[in-house]
């Protein structure tokens, strides 16, 4: 099956393939090597959709990322909104059709793969075009790490849309020489369909390599279907080219309006005849080369129209080819619905635009210039020089470590861009101190021939009698000429402003054809210099990204590391429900066959109040403090003196942050006399570490003294309970676990099997206890030994939810949860904990505000239901009591609110831990916590219900 | 994303540091000596000016080590960086970047 | 106002703006700063006060900086009885704010969902829509399935990272046009007759004793009976030159955008824990702000590692954006205060008030900083909203520390 408007012979498809497509529902024919655009053009289709405010046909208006017109919704193999034909690869079974602007998401999850690399070269070159090839190969021959990377299928750039010749061949061939070579050099990194879409400090560039893709349904599942490159380069070389600027008039939207160079590509690249009677409408040189090749395909060219009067050199070859053209004329206009049909044409001198005629054609090429593409320049912070002669801005200075060669910098010649390109490989080798290779020659290029200035024409005045307001400046947004002229008669003046009143330049293509038009526009409607309206921020990325490219392999289980204990698989066997704690999975609790949550917490509490529980505790953090001046360095950190403690002896601690609020507490176990194992929070760990470093380095440097996480180098079991010392005495029978020979807060080293152990007299829940610490590898069986010892006394494991119950009861707080970065140890009740004898520690100063001394802070205290059965929801508001039991309308004075909150085994009824304003003296009182509309009556008590006195510690 | 020269491993990637604030803030001598505004002020109060700043930054995720740097605010840029031990202590000459202006 | 959803169009601008004047030589009031706040407080000012001598000074165009780069999310939902007090004043102001300024600001009271992933972030999300219902704002705890039916998008599956416990909703919570309001706040005090002067960056003061008499600026001296500092993340730049120490912190933060998108995305999510916030707007593109970069910094610009940790949370959360294309990123200069709230009131000059330290929240206090600010100037004397934000606080201790409490950092 022939396409119709396939050339019949020329580019770089795979004639000998048929790819078959559907779009709109149609099923349509295409080759291996087209794109979804070139597919549809060759199909005679250039309509693509309706524009999004105003409905007006639009069709495919350039080749590649900067069309403004060609946006389709992918449905098959899987839904992707908002591509443009213009990049999609033609595979088979591509279904897609187009859109009017906005796009249309999946409604099931996307199962490709996508994941990232880092990379560092010497060298990063962007875009393998002429200057890009030429970079690249100069930057490989010194032997530099180089790192070449482009957005198309194939290297060539510009090349591929041409004719031009190299040393005496097709110039393709010299492009094919270079990536060869570049292939047979081991430190080239040659990506093809490979993005770079940001531009960062240092050197860093992001790039998007999409691989799988154009594979269609052979693509690999193993493969990510697109990767990111994150690519740090010690020296950066943009080749990225330059967009082909149109010109604005009236009704030059319509499908068969495109731009010049774009139907040179589509000949040359896919072999396709974008038309075949072809008027092209050029301010400048470039344009004539679309309409010669164009005629030698066999397209009827009506006529070249030249906005300057001289016309160009070139008037001559294209006569001789038969094509009229017509210098000092415009296009004014066109016609057509669905597809232009006639160009209106008229001449055009000193501004002033004459009576037009119309000439018939079903494609109208425009050209207005040539944009450098300065985006990833520009997003480095580079800043724009506008140039009057191209009517383009330019990078106008140059910057560190990125030099920007080729059209991209302006250079527009075959010649200058190579040799461009290799100067500017040659500047990033000699900043790097890399010599270049001897033998580094560059290609011949025939003599080109002097082009004449180019006309910088943004608009055609308008004289169809619309006012502009069909002359469009951002074809995605349906924005013209009359919005902006509106824009500036309400009295803006600033680019940005201007942008956000008409929405040019938001859209899908952010402005690559709109943006400098627009400069253009606003300056002559002000009166003003384009240099002076400047463009708006060029922001990453340079084209679309799809977010799970950017999620990358940060999904599911890998969105965060999990962080399990040695025990993990054995609390998974046991049925255990786990709570995250941080990156922690820890148990909640182990429930048993029938059990919720309550009767298992009810069952496990039990079991630690009257028999023997035990815990994983091996999230706790732990850090190894070392060095003769270790004492010293905890006297200032923690609000209690810790220097004093004996070797051999445990004590709990309080650190506050400067602010003199709780930031963590915990044990200290004295190892040595210059040697300490701090614990912390679960939560706390990190942080803990870090300040203590933080510290120690920057303020008290001359403190000898080393810290050192060793959470992941000790387990940490509390076996908990009356019955405690009967399992702990029974696995580790070298022990005396008398309270005479093994006080309470104090620790023994021992052994169990040859490994060494570490046991501590400190209780979490007021009962007797032991915590065993071992090195993770036996953690296991010294956790069954623990339990089988304790099989005699039903030894309950029990989670962090039974935990919480058991130091709640105790009236113990939890950092994070019964207290928030506005409490104090003396909120908390812990005045104790507080050295009076210490000159200073760190937010001792801080306890002295004014703030600290008001009667109405607030305090922990215990709640008790009056009712003795309501659970208060933690996070319930506590109020003054109200005598009629009703609430009063907002705002209703608040006095604290519940931080904790249980059932009690041990106390036969629910209660509760709260933050109460002047706590401690309405101990006794009864208030109210609101709880689902209804007044629950609730006693202030002090903070430790169960076993005041601490004589179960002991067992 | 900066490259940021910790002054013992060499140019590492900004996500292996964390940001420290102001730097040449030493804790005081005698903080009970203070009036509260005065305490106030080492607590809460940091420069934050626009351009040249002395700050801390912690290599975090590779030798932990804490160092100083001055980097402009406006460009990000690193102008240099120094250990703590450096006895010249590199960014004195910023210590007070805050303009002359003093308040009623 | 019925909620809009979103649609491929916007209501169009007016034809007639504001003007564009030299200032005077004198003003009774200066403000610097042409953002939201400034420009809110100018409108209130003429509106509630009739003071009209009154000229805002921006140093580039009115409302380019954290104005015209926020995600726009308005909310009241705070937890300390200070903060909800001045964001639920916002948040009634918003409520009448398309016909107070006869613009289409496309205020839409979509809802806000602040999801909890972890027990503590329940406690949080319970303690606060608790406090909320007492101090008379519209909150409510919601279950899993009840996430699951007002934003249906939302992974509450169990098997995700950080399963959704549950969230916290505020029916009354939305978004609106950020340039719609600066530019109805602007228009209408145009209309004033206030000069809103642009391209005019304040380089100076000139003072007497206790007072400030001047401000100079690139334009020249402009003489100034009162003056109101609203320059958000260049605060400091302009404190320092007063000799004011304000305890704040300038650092980007990032927003970014999608492409037009076809509704999918009813409210507005947020998630501290799994960090991100998201609502799809009007035009039907998704904005999604990103985290605080760590550093100070001035630049407007950002680390694209932040994008990428904010792109795999989104995906997380939201696993059919997963094709989505993330189109444009930038970044706005946030003002951090230390308990992460604002800073606003008297300065040690008798005549300058200073308004800071917003942070990610000054967009949704727009309208309530405004008023409250242009009270406080036509009274010489603190607003009872902004009086617990003055910056003796931290001194005497007495914070409103919204970070540790609130589980919801924006």
């Amino acid at each position: 099956m022939t396409s119709p408007f396939r050339a019949p012979e020329g580019g770089r498809i795979d004639r000998a393939g048929t790819v078959e497509f559907t779009f709109d529902g149609q099923v349509l024919t295409g080759h291996p090597g087209d794109t979804l655009a070139s597919a549809l053009l060759a199909n005679g289709r250039h309509q693509v959709a309706t524009s999004i405010k105003l409905g007006r046909p639009r069709g495919i208006a350039a080749a590649w990322a900067e069309d403004p017109g060609g946006l389709v919704q992918i449905e098959e193999p899987f839904p992707e909104p908002m591509l443009l034909a213009t990049t999609v690869e033609l595979h088979d079974g591509l279904a897609a059709h187009g859109l009017p602007g906005q796009g249309r998401l999946a409604d099931v999850p996307d199962s490709a793969r996508y994941d990232a690399v880092h990379h560092h070269v010497d060298v990063l070159v962007v875009g393998a075009g002429p200057a890009g090839l030429a970079a690249a190969l100069t930057a490989a021959r010194a032997g530099a790490r180089v790192a070449l990377v482009d957005e198309q299928s194939e290297a060539g750039g510009s090349l591929l849309s041409g004719t031009e010749r190299l040393d005496d061949a097709p110039a393709l061939d010299w492009a094919a020489d270079a990536v060869a070579e570049l292939a047979g050099s081991p430190e080239v990194l040659h990506l093809q369909r490979t993005t770079a879409f940001g531009s960062y400090d240092d050197g860093f560039v992001l790039a998007l390599e999409r691989r799988t893709d154009h594979l269609g349904a052979a693509a690999p599942k193993h493969v990510s279907r697109q990767r990111v490159w994150r690519i740090r380069a010690r020296s950066i070389v943009l080749a990225t080219g330059a967009h082909e600027r149109p010109v604005v008039f009236a009704d030059n939207d319509r499908p068969g309006i495109m731009l010049a160079g774009a139907a040179r590509t589509f000949l040359h690249r896919y072999g396709v005849l974008p038309g075949r009677e072809a008027v092209v409408f050029t301010t400048n040189d470039s344009a004539y080369d679309a309409a010669l090749d164009l005629r030698r395909a066999g397209v009827r060219v009506q006529a070249v129209v030249d906005a300057r009067p001289e016309g160009s050199p070139r008037r001559e070859e294209c006569e001789h080819a038969g094509i009229r053209v017509l210098s000092g004329a415009v296009v004014t206009g066109t016609q057509g619905v669905e597809r232009v049909t006639h160009a209106l044409v008229a001449p055009f001198a000193d501004g002033a635009v004459g009576p037009s005629s119309a000439i018939a054609c079903d494609l109208l090429l425009v050209s207005g210039g040539w944009n450098p593409a300065v985006h990833l320049f520009s997003q480095a912070r580079g800043r724009l020089r506008y140039d009057e002669v191209l009517g383009a801005f330019l990078p106008g200075e140059a910057l560190d470590g990125l030099t920007v060669t080729g059209s991209a910098a302006g250079v527009f010649d075959l010649a200058g861009c190579l040799a461009d390109g290799q100067r500017g490989a040659r500047a990033a080798l000699t900043a790097l101190a890399i010599a270049p290779a001897g033998e580094d020659r560059l290609p011949a290029t025939p003599d080109p021939v002097v082009p004449t200035a180019p006309l910088v024409l943004w608009r055609v005045p308008d004289t169809s009698g619309a006012d502009g307001s069909t002359s469009f400046v951002d074809l995605q947004r349906d924005a013209t000429v009359a919005d902006i002229a509106r824009a500036v008669g309400a009295g803006l003046r600033s680019i940005e402003h201007i942008k956000r009143y008409t929405t040019i330049g938001t859209a899908h293509d952010q402005g690559k054809t709109s943006g400098v038009l627009t400069s253009g526009i606003v300056a002559e409607l002000l009166g003003i210099p384009v240099q002076a309206t400047g463009t708006t921020t060029f922001r990453p990325p340079y084209t679309p990204v799809a977010f799970a490219a950017l999620a990358g392999r940060d999904r599911g289980r890998l969105f965060d590391p999990e962080r399990v204990t040695a025990l993990h698989e054995w609390h998974v066997a046991a049925g255990a429900v786990f709570e995250d704690v941080g990156q922690w999975k820890r148990p909640r609790y182990y429930p048993q066959p029938g059990e919720d949550m309550q009767t298992a917490v009810l069952r496990e509490c039990a079991a630690a109040r009257t028999g023997v529980g035990i815990l994983d505790g091996s999230t706790l953090g732990k850090i190894d403090v070392q060095g003769p001046d270790a004492a010293v360095l905890l006297d200032r950190l923690y609000t209690n003196l810790i220097s004093s403690l004996k070797v051999g002896s445990v004590r709990y601690g309080v650190m506050c942050g400067v602010d003199g609020m709780v930031i963590d507490d915990g044990t200290v176990l004295r190892l040595a006399e210059d040697r300490f194992l701090v614990l912390t929070t679960t939560g706390g760990a990190a942080k803990i570490l870090d300040w203590m470093e933080e510290w120690a380095q920057t303020e008290w440097p001359d403190l000898r003294v080393h810290c050192t996480s060793v959470t992941e180098q000790w387990v940490t079991f509390p076996v908990v309970g009356p019955r405690s010392r009967d399992v702990v005495g029974a696995v580790f029978p070298g022990v005396d676990v008398s309270n005479e020979a093994f006080p309470f807060m104090t620790w023994r080293d021992t052994t169990l099997d040859g490994v060494p152990v570490r046991l501590a007299r400190i209780s979490f829940s007021g009962e007797l206890a032991f915590e065993v610490y071992v090195n993770p590898w036996y953690a296991v069986a010294v956790w069954q030994r623990l339990l089988d010892a304790g099989r005699p006394y039903g030894i309950t494991p029990y989670g962090t939810e039974t935990m919480h119950v058991l130091r709640a009861e105790k009236g113990y707080p939890i950092v994070g949860q019964d207290t928030d970065g506005t409490v104090s140890p003396h909120d908390l009740g812990m005045a104790w904990a507080v050295s009076k004898k210490k000159p200073d520690f760190v937010g001792k100063r801080s306890f002295a505000r004014p703030a600290n001394a008001d009667p109405l802070r607030k305090q922990l205290v215990g709640l008790l239901p009056v009712d003795r059965e309501t659970v208060l929801p933690e996070g319930s508001q506590v109020i003054d009591f109200l005598a009629d039991g009703q609430l009063p309308p907002p705002p209703v004075p608040m006095l604290g609110h519940v931080t904790s909150s249980y059932r009690s085994a041990e106390l036969a009824r629910p209660f509760a831990l709260a933050l109460v304003k002047g706590g401690r003296e309405r101990i006794g009182d009864t208030v109210h916590v609101p709880v689902n509309g209804t007044l629950v009556p609730v006693e202030v008590t002090g903070s430790v219900l169960v076993d005041p006195e601490g004589a179960r510690r002991d067992g | 994303m900066q490259l940021i020269a910790c002054p013992w491993c060499g140019p590492r990637e900004e996500v292996e540091f964390s940001y420290g604030g102001q730097a040449h803030v030493p804790y005081p001598d005698s903080p009970a000596e203070l009036s509260d505004e005065e305490w106030a002020h080492y607590v809460f109060f940091r420069d934050n000016p626009k351009g040249r700043f002395a700050e801390r930054w912690n290599h975090s995720a590779g030798c932990r080590r804490w160092f100083n740097a001055i980097r402009d605010t406006t460009t990000y840029r690193f102008e240099r960086v120094y250990r703590l031990d450096d006895p010249k202590r590199g960014g004195t000459e910023l210590a007070s970047s805050r303009k002359e202006g003093t308040a009623p | 106002m019925s909620p809009r959803t979103p649609g491929a169009d916007l209501p169009e601008h007016p034809d007639a703006l504001w003007r564009s004047p030299e200032p005077k030589r004198s003003y009774d009031v200066v403000i610097v700063g042409g953002g939201g706040h400034g420009l809110a407080t100018a409108h209130y000012l003429a509106k509630n006060h009739g003071i009209t001598n009154v000229a805002v000074l921006e140093k580039g165009w009115l409302a380019g900086g954290n104005m015209a780069r926020n995600t726009t999310i308005i909310r009241s939902n705070y937890l300390w009885d200070e903060s909800s007090a001045i964001y639920e004043h916002a948040l009634k102001l918003w409520e009448g704010l398309e016909e107070d300024l006869g613009y289409p600001i496309l205020f839409s009271q979509r809802g806000v969902l602040n999801l909890a992933h972890t027990l503590q972030d329940v406690r949080d999300s319970v303690r606060r829509v608790e406090a909320n219902k007492l101090n008379g704002v519209d909150a409510e705890w919601v279950e899993p399935d009840e996430v699951r039916k007002i934003c249906p998008v939302v992974n509450t599956s169990s098997d995700i990272r950080y399963p959704v416990l549950g969230a916290t909703y505020q029916p009354r919570a939305g978004i609106a046009k950020h340039d719609y309001v600066a530019w109805g706040f602007a228009r209408r005090a145009d209309e004033a007759g206030i000069d809103l002067v642009q391209d005019c960056e304040v380089t100076g003061f000139t003072t007497d004793g206790n007072r400030v008499t001047g401000v100079q600026t690139t334009r020249g001296t402009i003489g100034a009976g009162t003056v109101a500092l609203c320059a958000a993340g260049h605060t400091s730049v302009l404190t320092d030159v007063l000799g004011i120490r304000v305890p704040i912190q300038s650092h980007p933060l990032q927003a970014l955008v999608s492409e037009l998108l076809e509704p999918v995305h009813p409210t507005v999510v947020m998630s501290n824990a799994v960090h991100v916030y998201v609502s799809q707007a009007h035009k039907g593109e998704l904005v999604m702000g990103a985290g605080v970069d760590s550093y100070n910094g001035y630049g407007q610009r950002g680390a694209f590692h932040i994008i990428e940790r904010q792109m795999a949370a989104a995906v997380e959360l939201f696993p059919v954006f997963a094709r989505a294309h993330l189109l444009r990123t930038w970044a706005g200069i946030v003002d951090v205060s230390p308990d992460a709230s604002p800073i606003v009131g008297r300065t040690p000059y008798d005549n300058v008030y200073l308004n800071c330290g917003w942070g990610t929240g000054g967009f949704k206090a727009t309208p309530g900083i405004g008023s409250a600010l242009a009270h406080t100037i036509a009274h010489d004397e603190p607003h009872p909203f902004v009086a617990p934000f003055a910056l003796d606080r931290f001194v005497t201790g007495a914070l409103v520390d919204e970070h540790g409490a609130a589980a919801v950092a924006h």
